[in-house]
């Protein structure tokens, strides 16, 4: 077994261009799926990306510099090498063609290619991986009844948020609607802290009284739970960078079923008569509630809606593609040549909220689809390895560790206490001597600080 | 004579002290007159002064000087960035609003009068009032709404109704009614100063109502407590406790009645949330008769919650008839003339009120 484990490992390292050849079968198979993963083709529907040989390792001593796979177990102490390639190995960036934008208004739009580094691709799949975890464990808790109310998730969207986050600075500031756990968390706001929220705790962010759709974080003003609400508010928000001349601006978000309020009329009105620095998105995932955006708009092309704004339209579920237009629109705005308004095509997996199944109005073949072609992670991943930018082992590790810490989160968020009664009169006003609430009947009186 | 005589001895310890008030009201020193349109326009010019973050925006507030002059100046002596005309967009300009304060301005909002706030009550209410609780205190919200509110004159339906118990209504906002322009000038700069989001409730027919104005309010500290009643005449047969402008309705019946030998004691409410139930509560266990007189309808209105926590407090026991409401008509505010004064209260349904209630 030993000899036949020895010749394939062998055959293997001169393939690959190893000096260093698998220990146990399990390193064998993980190499020969690297050999794999890398020398097949493309799948059709993935953006295109600029495809590079492997390059070939520089001659490695018999230690290897890569840390020891943890869920490895080594077959001997002295054992050096690893299945994993070096750090050396791995390709530190790379250059890809990204899928041109449509363009409103707008002679040149963003670059159609990004540039990629190893650190950059491994954060962005750290922050989808997370919030995709994080999501499903939501709709878990959800259906455990460990979270009540209204809970409105994101997988599926995932590249939107990490595309932006990673496009502005943390300077920046951000609004959203009620789709907001992605945003809460790339603003800074730990999973535990999400999830503790969502099972009204009291190490929730906002301490059990907010809720799903009402989290906040310094420059993130929420969690918004009024269709359309937070977009002057937005507006707001980029009046005041403006007024304060700190070159600071506001990424305001909107989904295809708030694009038809009036107030975002109002608000494309005033921003572009005043400028003011603000990134209008509107996360156009095909369906506002139960109603298709055919349904219900007259007109679906969202990034022309801002008329006299610029526009530009994005795919969505490719995080570099957001990046790059976000960045785009980032530098006009900081120009002082803003607003403009951006659609990001993308999908959502679930349903509106842990209420609507979300099957009554599309069919189970297009979510399957999407899943299949179009997921914001697969793509991202695929980037990576294709361009030998990651090993499979080392994000499968990610995978382990963040479900392990959204598995922690969830624990955390079903034990810890609810909050206390003499809490819930607080924080009515700000800065306010203490005052007396009264309760439910003219007995019963609270105690209210700020 | 009698029921002061009664008052007297209810008063218990508190009778050397009741006799004591029964002297003469000394007035103060000579002082400026001030409209209640100047008033608040030294309040916004002295806040803008003050500091940096304070801005005004609304329609018609920079170059035309304010509809109805209150901004007069402003615009000429801050600019663009501090006076911010904007278009017919309520629900837009107050959101615009309420997000530059989330994001560490001080905006004043100016809303041309309240009836038009109704575009935009969404924003006041569920994006500014209740933003500081939903955050357990991350978010505050530090915005003043203010315009014109109530009856006007021959303005009609659309644009005379009241707002005080609509947003009296909803925790998380503070809602004020100055009356004269000592009011105007001492709240509205303690509403810019507060750090939470503040209805201002103005009246358009005090707007030229000059009073006398102290010394001490015309300095540029001069503030003057939100949740803090004011007496505004001293009595001890009926409390009458008002808002904005039927304060004077009430001073005014109170001087026709003193002739009567009814003394009245007049309360200005000056806050409506969070109301200064303790000083009505006071003024009711000296007097034993409350009457409130409102501008709004009776139906879920200011008077009526005055009523009911006076019914829930100790000041109960100690009245000898049910409280009165003198409030608007019951009706959507009618055009012509003989119509629109008798669908608010006037000086001889205040009287007619107070004596019913005093059963003489």
């Amino acid at each position: 077994m030993q000899n036949m484990l020895t010749l394939l490992s062998n055959a293997l390292c001169r393939i690959t261009g190893r000096t260093a050849g698998a220990q146990t079968v399990s390193e064998l198979l993980i190499g020969l799926s690297e050999y794999v993963s890398l020398t097949s083709p493309a799948a059709p529907d993935l953006a295109q990306t600029q495809r590079l040989p492997p390059k070939p390792p520089p001659v490695v001593c018999a230690r290897a510099t890569a840390p020891p796979l943890a869920s490895t177990p080594l077959a001997t102490p002295a054992a050096h090498v690893t299945a994993s390639r070096s750090f050396a190995d791995f390709t530190p960036q790379v250059t890809l063609d990204i899928k041109k934008c449509d363009l409103h208004r707008l002679e040149e739009g963003p670059p159609v290619k990004a540039e990629l580094t190893r650190e950059q691709g491994l954060q962005y799949y750290r922050t989808m991986q997370t919030v995709r975890r994080m999501e499903l464990k939501a709709d878990q808790l959800y259906k455990q009844k460990i979270i009540r109310g209204f809970c409105h998730l994101y997988d599926g969207q995932e590249a939107c948020a990490a595309g932006v986050e990673a496009a502005i600075k943390s300077t920046d500031h951000l609004i959203t609607a009620y789709r907001a756990h992605a945003y809460t968390y790339t603003r800074g706001v730990s999973v535990k802290e999400i999830l503790c929220e969502l099972t009204g705790r009291r190490g929730g962010v906002s301490k059990g009284k907010g809720g799903s759709m009402h989290m906040y974080a310094p420059r993130f003003y929420g969690g918004n739970g009024i269709v359309g609400a937070q977009v002057p508010l937005g507006a707001g928000i980029a009046l005041a960078c403006q007024y304060l001349g700190n070159s600071q601006l506001c990424v305001t978000l909107y989904g295809d079923g708030a694009a038809n309020q009036g107030q975002l009329f109002e608000s494309f009105n005033m921003a572009a008569l005043w400028k003011l620095p603000c990134i209008f998105v509107c996360e156009n995932n095909q369906y506002g509630m139960g109603t298709s955006a055919e349904r219900a708009s007259a007109s679906v092309d969202y990034y022309k809606r801002g008329d006299y704004i610029p526009g530009i339209r994005v795919d969505g579920m490719d995080v570099l593609c957001v990046r790059e237009a976000v960045k785009f629109a980032a530098d006009l705005c900081r120009d002082g040549k803003g607003p403009i308004v951006m659609e990001l095509q993308t999908y959502r997996y679930h349903g509106h909220s842990m209420s609507d199944p979300g099957v009554s109005y599309r069919s189970r073949e297009e979510i399957q689809e999407v899943r299949s072609k179009n997921d914001p992670i697969a793509l991202l991943k695929e980037q990576m390895l294709s361009n030998n930018m990651a090993s499979v082992e080392e994000l499968k590790e990610m995978d382990i560790a963040i479900r392990k810490e959204v598995e922690e989160a969830a624990q955390f968020a079903t034990a810890d206490p609810e909050p206390s009664l003499d809490d819930m009169c607080n924080h009515v006003f700000k800065n306010d001597p203490p005052l007396e609430v009264r309760g439910t009947n003219p007995w019963s009186v609270f105690k209210s600080v700020s | 004579m009698a029921l002061s005589v009664k008052s007297v001895l209810r008063s218990g310890r508190n009778f050397v002290s009741v006799l004591r008030r029964r002297a003469f009201h000394r007035s103060a020193p000579a002082a400026v007159q001030v409209t209640v349109r100047d008033a608040l326009n030294q309040a916004m010019d002295e806040e803008l002064e003050r500091d940096e973050r304070v801005f005004l925006l609304g329609e018609e507030v920079a170059q035309y000087d304010g509809a109805y002059k209150v901004s007069r100046g402003l615009w000429k002596k801050y600019g663009d960035r501090r006076v911010i005309d904007t278009p017919i967009s309520e629900m837009g300009f107050t959101g615009i609003a309420v997000g530059a304060a989330m994001a560490g301005l001080r905006p004043i909002c100016e809303f041309m009068t309240f009836n038009f706030s109704m575009q935009a009550i969404d924003q006041v209410i569920n994006s500014a009032a209740k933003t500081y609780y939903m955050s357990a205190g991350l978010q505050a919200v530090p915005i003043v709404f203010r315009g014109p509110n109530g009856a006007s004159a021959g303005v009609a339906a659309q644009h005379s109704q009241c707002f005080a118990a609509w947003y009296a209504h909803c925790p998380g906002l503070k809602v004020l009614s100055p009356w004269n322009s000592e009011d105007a000038k001492g709240l509205l700069k303690s509403a810019i100063r507060d750090d939470n989001p503040v209805v201002f409730l103005e009246n358009e027919l005090m707007y030229g109502v000059a009073f006398d104005m102290s010394d001490e309010a015309q300095s540029k500290d001069f503030t003057v407590p939100i949740g803090k009643a004011k007496l505004e005449r001293q009595g001890c047969d009926v409390t009458l406790v008002s808002h904005s402008r039927y304060v004077g309705h009430c001073l005014d019946a109170a001087a026709v009645l003193a002739k009567e030998g009814i003394e009245c004691e007049v309360i200005n409410l000056r806050t409506i949330r969070p109301m200064d139930v303790e000083s009505i509560e006071a003024s009711v266990m000296k007097t034993n008769h409350l009457v409130t007189v409102e501008g709004g309808w009776p139906q879920f209105g200011v008077g009526a919650e005055i009523c009911a926590k006076i019914m829930e407090g100790a000041a109960f026991n100690y009245l000898d008839a049910p409280a009165t409401r003198v409030t608007g008509v019951d009706i959507p505010m009618p055009y012509a003339k003989i119509l629109e004064d008798n669908s608010v209260p006037q000086i001889k349904d205040i009287i007619f009120s107070i004596k019913k209630t005093l059963n003489v």
